[in-house]
């Protein structure tokens, strides 16, 4: 599978990272070339096999669904980039 | 007083109960040696304060009596552990002033154990390097040469930092993480033994993620013994991680007995690769003729998979981590890109993780993101991931043939050059991990073992992996080797 400049532009905007017009042909190379790499899996037969999800067989721990913790509105908001009047600030999202 | 950051922490711990140095004078001469090693770039953010007073604390409690073995040893931590009020980047520019309000379980407890903290250690940035090149903070340096060649070489990666600091004396040992080989790569670069335990072994909370489902923490240390003393200190059931192990934690100090006769160490034939220097393949050799002389029976095995586990794990780690590394937003914490007049929100995202983000972080976030999106989820991380399941059922199959650990050689050269790969194909620095990444995909514990030097005196490991749950065994193992290897070379100091 060959990555062209659109798909590579695409791509970019789904992970949210911004692309200089400029870069996209050579990260559209660069993707191709690790994709060509993965498809040697398509050599492996699977068939019947289940895709793998956690290594050790075991049953996720539960616990009651209740508060454990909480009241800390300071602790959350100090690592913010910008933080005002108690909630985290944004560019306006809605016109 | 330089002498006291060679000792290994067993050493340190009976010093300690003896009465022959104290935590704080061990804490003082790292930290005299730490401010002399600079040129390593293996510490990138000190904690000297911090540091005098656990050491302190420490002596006091070891004066009381019944302290543990982890009491008053100055260690070194991996960047990608949050601890409390001191940076934690990742060496990411993404988490430029990131100071967490909470410390992670693993270096938790580690401080509960007694242990001195001395500072924050380079990696590669988010853990994704096989090089330590990737770091906001610049390349760390193996503190091994090329003979009087003063070309720099790397430390490995990801936990570069770790192992320079590690080979270097600066600390008695050091935290590390492990994806696909970023404990026992760079472990085998410096010269020192570096254990990736079971997956669930250690807690993952507060260790900033990179694939969840392959991230594993693990002790860097200069011996076998310090690494299951260590190892007990780190592990532990932890309800903050609904993927740790609710099993107890043996001693596994107490396991190496040195002795493994009559075990069988599988020696896999498909881990014979093309191209593969010779010092390599012979080292693995003598490996193997060391663990018969001590009794174990080498037998052949197959693991009919490996061939696939390099291209599995570059698709399922990278998903795992563009999903993982999405939490950076510029919103909550970390940087935040100048917006320019009009911007929105989207324009807020892209050009913060355009300018967070550094290039192999950035290419893998992409190619996680590709392997999810509709029309290649299937393709790619569904097969991968059944890949993966063959992959640990090759595993699966040799244990219960009755095979105790698996011998293989750790990385497929010596340490190279700084910048050697920087023209290279990603996927030339992908192959590092080539021996390593199976045990991730499989959850196994690993265990790299300084056995030998190369030509140009630099040294080379090799791989134990052991059954899940036992490291005990598999450290045990691995302490035979060690005994029979002998390698006791150190970097001569240049820095």
């Amino acid at each position: 599978m060959s990555i062209d400049t659109d798909t590579a532009r695409r791509v970019a905007h789904l992970a949210r990272i911004a692309v200089k017009e400029d870069d996209l042909p050579e990260l559209a190379q660069e993707l191709s070339g690790i994709l060509t790499f993965m498809e040697q899996l398509g050599e492996v037969d699977v068939e019947g096999v289940e895709p793998m999800t956690g290594v050790t067989p075991m049953r996720l721990k539960r616990r009651q669904d209740v508060v454990t913790d909480g009241g800390m509105q300071d602790k959350i908001l100090s690592n913010a980039p910008d933080a005002r009047e108690g909630f985290f600030a944004v560019p306006k999202v809605v016109e | 007083m330089s002498e006291l950051t060679k000792l290994t922490l067993a050493e340190a711990r009976d010093a300690l109960r003896g009465g022959e140095t104290t935590s704080v004078a061990l804490t003082e001469a790292c930290l005299a040696a730490i401010e002399g090693a600079g040129a390593l770039n293996a510490f990138v953010h000190h904690t000297p304060e911090i540091a005098l007073e656990q050491a302190k604390a420490a002596d006091a409690r070891i004066a009381a009596g019944e302290a543990p073995a982890m009491c008053g040893m100055p260690l070194g931590i991996k960047d990608l552990f949050c601890t409390k009020g001191v940076p934690s980047q990742a060496a990411s520019r993404i988490l430029e002033d990131f100071r967490p309000e909470y410390e992670s379980t693993v270096t938790q407890n580690l401080w509960d154990a007694g242990a001195v903290m001395l500072g924050k250690l380079n990696m590669d940035e988010f853990a994704m390097g096989s090089s330590n090149e990737t770091s906001t903070y610049g390349n760390a340096v193996n503190p091994w040469r090329r003979g009087k060649d003063e070309a720099q070489l790397t430390p490995g990666g990801s936990s570069g930092g770790s192992a320079a600091a590690v080979a270097a004396d600066l600390c008695l040992a050091a935290t590390g993480t492990d994806t696909g080989g970023s404990i026992r790569q760079p472990a085998a670069f410096t010269g020192i033994v570096g254990l990736k335990p079971t997956y669930g072994r250690c807690s993952r909370w507060g260790v900033v993620a990179f694939a969840s489902s392959l991230d594993q923490a693990g002790p860097m240390t200069k011996t076998v013994r310090d690494a299951a003393i260590m190892l007990g200190a780190m592990a532990g059931h932890d309800m903050k991680d609904s993927t740790s192990a609710d099993l107890p934690v043996p001693d596994f100090e107490a396991m190496l007995t040195g002795d493994i006769r009559g075990k069988k160490i599988g020696i896999p034939s498909e881990y014979r690769m093309d191209g593969m220097p010779d010092e390599i393949e012979t080292l693995w050799h003598k490996g193997a003729e060391m663990l018969k002389d001590a009794g174990a029976q080498i037998v052949d095995i197959s693991l009919p998979h490996t061939k696939y586990a390099l291209p599995a794990y570059y698709v399922i780690a990278p998903a795992e981590a563009s999903s993982n590394l999405a939490r950076y937003d510029g919103v909550r914490y970390g940087h935040r890109a100048k917006l320019a007049e009009g911007d929105g929100i989207v324009e807020m995202y892209e050009k913060t993780r355009a300018e967070g983000f550094g290039a192999e972080v950035q290419r893998r976030v992409m190619i996680g993101t590709y392997v999810l999106s509709a029309g290649f989820y299937d393709a790619y991380y569904n097969r991968a991931r059944k890949v993966r399941a063959l992959i640990k059922r090759d595993f699966d199959a040799v244990f219960a043939q009755g095979v105790d650990a698996i011998l293989t050689p750790a990385t497929p050269s010596a340490a190279f050059g700084l910048g050697e790969m920087a023209d290279a194909d990603p996927v030339q620095m992908y192959l590092n991990d080539v021996f390593t990444v199976t045990v991730n995909l499989a959850g196994l514990p690993g265990v790299s073992v300084p056995a030998g030097l190369d030509k140009q005196g630099l040294p080379l490991g090799l791989q134990l992996i052991g059954r899940p749950w036992e490291e005990g065994e598999l450290l045990n193992a691995a302490e035979a080797l060690e005994r029979a290897a002998g390698f006791v070379s150190k970097p001569s100091k240049w820095w």
